[in-house]
Order: structure tokens, then sequence, then C-alpha cells
């Protein structure tokens, strides 16, 4: 059974757009992002719009790959061509960008990127170890700010900062409860639903309609659980690179052969919301803090998601682990080598990319893995 | 009583029909249709074998087709096929490398044949029977012709991540006046570190079995054994134990 409350998130990113354009005709700012690493308070407290970029479909691949190699992440490719094709509205709508040295391609793609809108390119310190990372993040948030000012003419104060930390604190808090209603078994929300609410997240235009509709989906949710038998499937955390709306096709796969995706420890996850804003703090060395230990791959070591993955394991009872690895995301699929090892729970790695030419592949790997665990 | 497993892979159909105790098997072309070649071939297979569709208890498909077919009343991967069927043949091996047409498999098993882990190929077909069958394609030449071409040749270095870079590799190595036996030798020897590789991933160790259409090959199995330093042993049927497999899963 299906929560009727999907019907808005179904239609949430395409109505968003046009309620963007129609605020943006009133003389609004708007800036878009890409990454879990964006500090979205910042561009909220100078009072732009912040969006989320599109970036997960293979439409507007062919166009990209006549600037970029074909032998380059799926991710970056997508990006980059719906940049340069005009047919995202939301990167058509932005002002400006923000983005971050996540991975060499896309920060390579972000310099050809640059020709098309004004950027700011926030410098991630590769190393987890780093004594002085968080003052160097802290850096490229007032660098961020002082961006914000000279392009957009916006300013950010500490109390409006402040404000938007304690929001999205308040939003985090609310999705991480949704998220945990699929400890319930059989989970009351499909891995494909729950993403398209988390997603949605980075594209809604009204933050109190969002909350709002998150929050009756969440008392429907609890009934669906009450009624629901105890008819289940595997249940499956899915990890690895960033598995956004317009790809969702290994979380089909598992849900199709009866798998039961429980949550995402990715950036189109659990992964940013895991950890609040410490509101007490300095407000950009508070930022600094919580940003700076997102467990991404793009950071070394990354232990980190180790230990976040293997704890979700066992607080959502998971009987198998898919780690999905876009082609060529070196970082990510190194580190599922590492990942295997470490996770307390059957594995498999995915190595796949936007289009469909790999779907039966994927199926053959995904029942086999459901086999080993039943059998 | 019997149960009937039906492999059906890329390049063949492979049928098992399983009393409990003995089994016997076909193996035909896939061709154009695999779920209307698969049909035919399980009612061929039972009127030739004289056996009464009446008395078939259970037909488990596997196999890139087999999901297609709608007379199967279940369908198993061939990673539970393949190590459940290698199991049956010999029930001290701890691992299954399965060379198809389309997909590499490393397997390991417990004693009990049951999988602990498995891994495959990636999207690109390197390694696989396809990529044997582009290349030597390219060289002109007929599967059947390899073991006795290869047989004393060293091979020359072949590289390529993917299967249609390897044939262009193929290919100017032909330019290049290469022989053919030395680069029939290096494509052989590119899968065997492939292999190698998926195996080691896999954890694989111990005795394994290798099975697939590509382990008929005496050279390539001996490269197996030399380059990765896996104790490989040969099955004697190695091309149908996936369908074998499926028969016996049948049977419990």
């Amino acid at each position: 059974m299906r929560a009727k409350t999907m019907e808005y998130f179904d239609s949430l990113i395409a109505e968003s757009a046009i309620k963007i354009k129609e605020e943006k005709e009133k003389g609004k700012k708007v800036m878009g992002y890409y990454c879990v690493f964006s500090p979205v308070e910042l561009i909220e407290a100078s009072g732009a719009f912040s969006v989320g970029l599109c970036a997960t479909k293979q439409e507007p691949i062919a166009e990209a790959e006549k600037h970029l190699p074909r032998n380059l992440c799926p991710l970056i490719k997508s990006s980059y061509g719906f940049a340069i094709t005009d047919k995202c509205p939301y990167f058509f709508f932005a002002d400006a960008v923000m983005a971050e040295t996540t991975c060499d391609g896309k920060k390579k793609m972000y310099e050809l990127m640059a020709d098309i809108k004004p950027m700011v390119v926030l410098d991630i310190p590769n190393s987890s170890v780093y004594r002085k990372r968080k003052e160097h993040w802290m850096e490229e948030i007032h660098r961020a700010k002082d961006f914000i000012k000279d392009e957009l003419g916006l300013e950010v104060t500490e109390s409006s900062l402040k404000e938007k930390i304690k929001e999205h604190n308040e939003e985090r808090k609310l999705l991480m409860e949704l998220v945990e209603l699929n400890k319930f078994n059989p989970t009351p929300i499909s891995g494909a639903d729950l993403l398209k609410v988390l997603w949605g997240r980075q594209f809604k235009a009204d933050r109190e309609e969002y909350i709002a509709k998150v929050k009756i989906l969440m008392e429907e949710l609890k009934e669906i659980s009450l009624k629901s038998d105890k008819v289940k499937g595997p249940r499956v955390l899915v990890t690895g690179s960033p598995t956004g709306v317009g790809q969702e096709k290994v979380i089909n796969v598992i849900e199709n052969l009866g798998g039961q995706v429980v949550l995402q420890e990715a950036c189109s996850g659990v992964k940013g919301l895991v950890d609040l804003v410490d509101e007490d703090k300095n407000p950009y060395e508070a930022l600094a803090e919580k940003y700076m230990d997102i467990p991404c791959s793009c950071t070394s070591p990354n232990t980190r998601r180790f230990e976040l993955t293997n704890n979700l394991v066992k607080e959502y009872e998971i009987d198998a682990v898919v780690d999905i690895t876009l082609q060529a995301c070196h970082t990510y699929n190194i580190e599922s080598y590492q990942l295997k090892k470490e996770v307390d729970a059957p594995f498999i790695q995915i190595e796949t990319d936007y289009s469909e030419s790999d779907v039966e592949q994927i199926k053959l790997r995904v029942s086999s893995l459901f086999e080993l665990i039943n059998e | 009583m019997y149960t009937v497993g039906i492999d059906v892979g890329s390049a063949a159909i492979k049928i098992v029909v399983y009393d409990g105790e003995t089994y016997r098997y076909a193996i035909e072309p896939t061709g154009w249709s695999p779920k209307s070649n698969g049909e035919k071939v399980y009612k061929k297979f039972l009127i030739e074998n004289n056996i009464s569709s009446s008395k078939v208890k259970r037909i488990i498909a596997t196999g890139y087709g087999g999901r297609r077919l709608d007379f199967v009343d279940e369908y198993k991967s061939e990673i539970t096929c393949h190590g459940k069927g290698c199991h049956y043949l010999c029930s001290d091996i701890r691992g299954v490398i399965d060379i198809g047409g389309q997909d590499s498999k490393a397997i390991l098993l417990n004693e009990k044949g049951k999988v602990l882990d498995f891994n495959l190929n990636d999207k690109c077909a390197a390694g696989t029977g396809r990529f044997l069958q582009v290349t030597t394609n390219a060289l002109d030449l007929d599967m059947d012709q390899i073991d006795c071409l290869a047989k004393d040749s060293s091979p020359l270095s072949i590289d390529n991540m993917c299967a249609v870079f390897a044939e262009t590799e193929v290919l100017n190595l032909l330019v290049q006046g290469a022989k053919k036996d030395e680069i029939l030798a290096g494509l052989l020897k590119s899968i065997a570190l492939r292999v190698g590789s998926l195996a080691g991933k896999a954890n694989l160790q111990g005795k394994i079995a290798f099975c697939g259409g590509v382990a008929q090959s005496q050279v390539l199995r001996r490269m197996v054994k030399e380059y990765c330093n896996l104790n490989i042993i040969t099955l004697k049927n190695p091309q149908i134990t996936g369908a074998l497999g499926a028969a016996v899963l049948g049977f419990k």
C-alpha cells in the first residue's frame, strides 16, 4: 500500500520549478548547488533561494560528451549536460552556483561550467585527519559569503544564519524520524519513494508546506505499518555514489525482486542528515564542524563511513548491503573493497551508469544476493 | 519422478533431467529466440528421452533467458545453480569459476555447496565467452581450433580493459606481423588473468571447479593454474553445471 501523500512528492520537483520562476520574477535571487557539502544554511541566510541542480539523468549526456570525455562519471556528464542544454529549469533560474571540489572530474568540469554561470567552488580538504580542516572549511564558508554579497548583492548576518541553522536542524531531525519509520518490518515506505521525499527536499520552494506534508506522510505511514502483515523480503541498505530521482534503476531492481530498500547511506540518503549543526556555537564554526564530518569517499581515510554503515546495518536490521558505484567514480569504487571487509552483512557492489543497458546484469547480481541470504 | 533444470545462456541452452541419482543432458544453440527455443528444447528432450511430462515434478530455469520462460516452476540465479551443480559433481570444491557468454563469475562455496560470496565481471565483456568469440573472429579462427593453435605458443601481451578495444589491439598486432598463435595465446592469457582477479576479490581458495563453455580449453585451464596460482579442477561436463544445479535444487 502506498501513502496518499506521496502524490504531493510525485509532482514536487516539477511544481517547485514553477514557483521558483514566479519568485524570481518578483526579484528573488536563486543559488543552485549540487552536493551535500553545500552549506545551504548560508545561501538561505542571505535571503536567496537554494535549489538543487539536475544531475542524475541519462538524457543530456550525449550533449555533454561533446566537451567532456566519454569515460567519465555519468553524474558529472549529466550535470554539465543539463547546464549547457538549458534543460534543467533550476539551473536556468539560478543566478549563481555553489559547488565543491568533491572529485577531480567535478572540479575540472566546474572550470568549464564557469563560462555559463557565476560560480563559487569551495575547496574540500582531502584529508580527514588534516588538523586545520575545520578552520579551512570555515574560511571557505566565509569566502562563499563574500561571493554571495558581491555576486547577488545579498548580506548574511549572524542572526539570519543562526535562524537558518535552526530550521535546517529541525528539518533534518524530522526527516530522520521519517527514515526511522522503516525500522518497521515490512517497511511502510519503499526505497524509491523515500528517495523521492529526501531528494525533493533540495528542490522544494516552500519549506513549511514540505514539512507539513512530511508530517502527514509520517502519520499515514504509521497507519500503514499497523495494518500491514508480516510478509517480508530481504531488508537492504543501499550505499555508494549518489543515487537521485531519475536514476532509481538499482533500487527498482532490488524492490521488483522482492527486496525492501530500507534506507540509503548515501548523500541522497541519510549521510547529510545524521549530524546536526551545533546551535550554541559561533554559526560559522558550527557549520564547518558539521560539514567537515560528512563521511564522503572524497576524504581520506573515510573510516566514518564504515562506522556509520555498520551502525545502520544493526539499527535497521539489515540483511544485505548493496554498494552502488557510478562508472569512473574512483573514490567510491576503490572504497568498496574496504567497505565490504568492514561491513557485517552480505555485500555486493554494483558498478553502473544511468543507461538501461545493464538491467539484466544487475538483476542477476541482486537475485544471486537474495538467494545467498535465503538459502 | 524427475526434475528438470534448464539453463538458457546467451550462446547455448543446456538442459538436464535428474531422478535423484542419475542425470541426462542436452546442449542446443540458443538462437534468436531464447523463449521459444527454450520450450522447444525442453519438449524435444522429453520426447528423445522418452519421459512423459507428467513425470516431471519440477522445472527450474536459470541463465539470461531463463527468466523469460513461462513453462517453468521457478527461476534461480546462475550463481546459485553453478554452485550447486559443481558441488554435486565434486563435493570437496570450495569455489567455482564460470566463464559464460556474457558474464564471468567467481563463486565462493562452503562445504555444503552454499554460496558465501560471489563476484562478476564489470559492465565490459572483457574476459567473457563473448570476448573470446569477438577476438577469435578478428583472427579468422574457429573456437574449436583454439587449443591446437595456442598449445605451444608464447603469449603476446594483450592488455585492453574492453573487448572492443582488445579486438582493435588484435588487428594492430596482425598488421605489425605478429603470429596468430601468439596473439591467440595472449588472448587466453588475458582471460586467465582477468578470471584470477575476479577469484581474488571473491577470496577463492582450495579446490576450484572451472566451468562454462570456455572452460573446455585445456590451454586456458593450464594458464589459470599457472598465472593465477589457483587449484583448478576440471569437471566432466563443464558446460552443464548451471542446468544440473537447477535440476538438483528442484529435487530437494
